[in-house]
Order: structure tokens, then sequence, then C-alpha cells
């Protein structure tokens, strides 16, 4: 059924999807409320910016994760000289290509249920003595759970579904790189049929479950639309 | 008079300007009048924090708020008020309950040591207290809001048009309880409305605003009985009188109000004798004579003083009297005023023809 290189690949996937997650929660958030309160000149740029994985190659995005990062390249090059590995092809890199590549996964449902929040609830708060933290903690984040929920689940979902960032960044390095679409793919290339079917149908069943509870389950609350 | 409240504002929204400096008493209910964009609600929000004036000063009961020149702001969220907005903004996310307790929790009250259940039960919200505010009523919604307010004792409470999101329907519901909270509360109350029954049945003091700028302000008889406002000018100009129940004659449907020393006959009110009412008598229902008329069919006979007089575009004058202590506002045509020849000083009769009541 799975071999110890599949249950390896579903492994480093789950680490990778779960730690990009987390970490596009903790930046998407600040970002999502920026984004949805502002009305500074930038916005419409950071919106821009926001979404254009949604609408780029993930290779591309690959492409220039890899000059950027890599020993030659600018970022690459500063962490060269502070004793830093580069990221490319490590366990780091990846989550770095991930949590860009899902960023409007998250930002966007965020940034939706935000911008539903009246300013005037947020007056009301300021006026029973709740200063701006203690709001968005006890007032903001309640009311915008569905939200978060959404975000959490699209974010996670669409980092297990990456490839064409994975690939460029990360390669194809057992046990460090090489998650499950990267692992089909090795699978189809050696014309492991058989072995492929396992890998894709369980990525198949795992993307209709989680749809199926966002939909689903999210049913009462307003929907939200899916991205592409 | 004790001024509590000391705001002085000054602010430009591209085209709109406001620059206000106001004395206000440390009770009772000053309702700010005026049209819309007259910055009523602009200058409420500067009071409460929302909105940050590049001149701002503010005193409230001998504490500074806010000093432009010095750097201070208080935030809204430091400031002791209560502030009710056209919609009530409840938490969605939190039942009634959760509502009332949000602000106590953060002055670190317990529930039981606070106005809680005392304002549960002025507002008449005892039965809701488990319900979501999606399951409330328009009126329902803003009882709450303005008990969660309360149950803070703020030093101040701020109303911002609280009943302009209702229906007449609604609005006739939360009256009365704003009416109570007049006669029970003695923090001072800021009002802002364009209604003018909202005025007659809550202001102790009347401020007008017209275009960012004060135009009046002093208690509700004073302000109303100037002439030069252009609230004089229409036909729903009215004085306020307020009283004590004296009698009723149930054989006849009346009740006999006395405002301080005048007797009043009106149709007959549903209190009891002694409990305070307000009058309203409209300035049209109010007419002259120059000889005690003894034929008529006017109840309200009086002696009266003319105190001022000022003609308007529709071929009226309204004219300004004192009765004892009172004053009283007539609107006659010009013809009258010149067959009459009435002038400032001249002692006249005064019938009142209709009088409402307010409470």
């Amino acid at each position: 059924m799975f071999s110890d290189d599949d249950i390896s690949a579903c492994w480093l996937t789950f680490q990778v999807a779960s730690l990009s997650t987390l970490i596009l929660l903790m930046v998407g958030t600040p970002l999502a409320w920026w984004l949805a309160r502002t009305e500074s000149r930038w916005k419409g740029i950071c919106n821009t910016v926001v979404a254009l994985p949604l609408v780029l190659p993930p290779t591309v995005l690959g492409f220039y994760l890899l000059v950027l990062l890599g020993p030659n390249g600018p970022v690459g090059g500063f962490m060269v000289k502070l004793g830093l590995n580069p990221l490319p092809f490590t366990f780091s890199g990846l989550v770095v290509a991930s949590v860009l590549y899902s960023l409007p996964f998250v930002v966007q449902p965020l940034q939706t249920a935000f911008a539903a929040i009246g300013e005037q609830t947020l007056e009301a708060a300021a006026t029973l003595r709740a200063g701006p933290w203690d709001a968005f903690f006890t007032v903001v984040i309640p009311l915008a759970r569905p939200g978060f929920l959404t975000a959490a689940i699209l974010g996670f979902a669409h980092t297990v579904g990456e490839f064409g960032v994975v690939l460029m960044i990360g390669g194809n390095i057992p046990g460090k790189t090489r998650v499950a679409s990267v692992q089909i793919y090795n699978h189809v290339e050696a014309l492991e049929y058989h072995q492929a079917h396992w890998l894709a149908g369980g990525l198949l069943v795992f993307a209709f479950t989680v749809l199926l509870v966002l939909y689903g389950g999210l049913k009462s609350r307003p929907a939200v639309e899916p991205m592409r | 008079m004790n001024y509590a409240i000391a705001a002085r504002f000054a602010l430009d929204y591209g085209a709109f300007r406001l620059d206000v400096d106001l004395h206000l008493p440390g009770s009772g209910v000053s309702v700010l009048f005026g049209p819309s964009g007259s910055g009523k609600t602009t200058f409420l929000r500067c009071v409460a924090g929302l909105e940050r004036a590049a001149i701002g000063h503010l005193m409230v009961n001998g504490k500074q708020w806010e000093d432009s020149e010095s750097g201070l702001f208080l935030p809204p969220h430091r400031r002791a008020i209560g502030y009710i907005f056209q919609q009530a903004n409840l938490f969605p996310h939190l039942n009634v309950y959760g509502n009332l307790c949000f602000g106590l929790k953060r002055i670190g009250k317990k529930p039981a040591d606070s106005d809680l259940d005392r304002m549960i039960k002025m507002l008449g919200i005892g039965h809701l207290l488990d319900r979501m505010p999606a399951r409330l009523s328009g009126g329902e919604r803003q009882r709450v809001a303005i008990a969660r307010a309360l149950v803070l004792n703020p030093d101040i409470l701020l109303m911002d048009e609280p009943l302009a999101a209702l229906d007449d329907q609604r609005k006739h519901e939360i009256l009365p309880y704003l009416t109570r909270l007049h006669q029970e509360l003695d923090i001072p109350v800021l009002y802002v409305t364009h209604a003018r029954q909202e005025v007659a049945k809550l202001a102790d003091h009347l401020v007008i605003l017209n275009e960012g700028r004060v135009l009046a302000a002093g208690t509700l008889a004073e302000t109303l009985s100037r002439l030069d406002l252009p609230t004089a000018e229409d036909n729903q100009v009215a004085m306020i009188w307020e009283g004590r129940i004296a009698a009723h004659e149930s054989e006849y449907h009346l009740t006999r109000v006395d405002c301080a020393g005048i007797e009043l006959s009106m149709p007959l009110i549903d209190a009891a004798i002694g409990s305070p009412v307000r009058v309203q008598i409209y300035a049209s229902d109010v007419s002259i004579a120059l000889a005690v008329p003894n034929t008529t069919s006017i109840l309200n006979v009086m002696f009266a003083t003319i105190t001022g007089l000022a003609d308007n575009q529709k071929g009226q004058t309204v004219l300004r009297l004192k009765v004892g202590a009172l004053p009283l506002l007539a609107l006659i045509t010009l013809k009258s005023k010149l067959m009459l020849n009435l002038a400032i000083g001249m002692s006249v009769y005064v019938q009142i023809k209709g009088t409402s009541i307010l409470n």
C-alpha cells in the first residue's frame, strides 16, 4: 500500500502545512486587519501583491524565490554572510515558500471577515472601556471566527496541494523536502501507477473532505467564495 | 448655574467647520438641537473622544479629558462616558447579559456590586437576558444598549439620536423609559436630536446648533422664548411649562395643573395629584385680548405682559409674553397686532386654547 517513503512524504507534508498555516495566521491577521481598515494609497498595491500567487504560475514564484534566496541572491547572500545556511533545498525554505504561496488563501477570508465588522461595533467597545487590543481579542476575533476557520482550512489545504513551488525551492530530497505531491510525481515518472493511485486518491479524499467541511459545516455563516 | 462641563472644539472637515464653545450644567438633560449637518453629532463624538478636534478642550466634573495645547487626549475607553448610538451596536456574539457585563468587567466591578439589577428593572429588560441581540426588536436593543452604558455609572451620558432609527411605535415604547431616566438619574445627559417632540419631552437645557456653530444655549424656556432664532419662525413654535397636578375635575374630564403658581385647565391626565407634568403650549393656540374676555369658551385666561415681538415673513407676529414668572409665546397675525396696537411693555390678557401634556 504505502511505502516508507510515501509515509515520510505525507508526514513531511503535514509538518510543512501545519507550520505554514500557523505562520500564515500570525502574519496574515495583522496584514488582513490593516488591509480591511486602511485608507492608505498603498492599499491597492498591497492587495495586488497578496493576490499574485492566485494567478502566477507556481514555477514563476519558485524561480524568483530560488534566485532571491540562493547563496548568490540578495537575501541568500546576506544569510551566508551571517553564517546561516541558505534556504533553498531545506525544510525552512519549503515553509517560507509555502507561506508566500498560500498567503492570499489566508489573508482574503480574514480581510472579508474583518471588513464585515462595522466601525460602530468597535466604537461601542471603546465607549465601554475596552482599549484597542482588548477590543481586538474580545470583539473582533470572536466575530471573525468563521473567517479564521476558513483561512486556516484553506491555508492548510492549499499548502498540502502545492507542487511547482516546492519542486523549485525544495527539490526532491527524501525525508527533507520531498512532500506528497512530489512523491506522486516520482511514482508516475517511475511508472509505479499503483503507488501513485494510493497517494493521489488519498489527497483527493483529503481535499474533498476539507471542502465539504468548509461548505457544509459553515453553511449557516456567510458563504466564502473559493479562490480559483 | 453650576456648569460641570466645559467643552471647546474646533475642527475642519472639508467644507464643514465645527466651532463650538459650550458650558453645560452638571445635571439634567441638555439637548443639542439642529438640522442634519449642523455638527451636533460631531460635537458629541468629540466629547466621547471618538473624534479628535484640532482644537479641543474638555473638562468634565473638574477633570481635564482633553487639552490640545498640552497634547492631552484621553482615548474614548479612558473617559467615564456612556454613549448611546443611533443603532444599538450590541455585540452580536454575546447575549443580552454578556453585553450588559462587557463594560463592568473592564472597570473591575462584579455584577452583584453594580447597578445592574436596578438598570435591568428600570429599562424593563429582565426577560431578555438570555437572548442574542439578533432576536431582539429595535426598541429592545436600544433599551439594552442604554442599560449597558448606564451600569458603568458614567460621569456623563451621551445620546446620539437614540430614537432616530426606530419607527413611531418603537419610539413611543422607549420615550417613557427616557423620561423615567430623566427623573431618576442625576448624571448630566447630552442628547442629540432633530426631533421637536424629544426636545419638548426631555430637555432641561437647550443648545441650538447650525452649520457648526452655537446659535443659542440656555435653559429650555430661555432658549425657546428667543425670537431671534430660526426656530421662532415656524408654526410649530411652542413653550414648555413644568408643573404639578393640582386637582382633577373628573365630571368635566379636566385636570388642573399648577405651573409656578399659574393654574391651567387641560384634558384629564391619568396621574396622581402632585405628580410632575410637562405642558406644551403652541404659540398658535394662544390668543390676545386687551380687556378681560368675560364671555369666552376658553378656560385658561391669564394676565400677561408683552416682553418682545417679532414679525415674520408670512404676515404673522410672534409675541413673547410673561405670565407671572413664566414665559409664553403667542403667534398672531400682523393685522391683529396692528389693530390692537400691541407693543412691548403692554399688559394684555392671553387665552390658551389647547394644551398638550408631554408626560
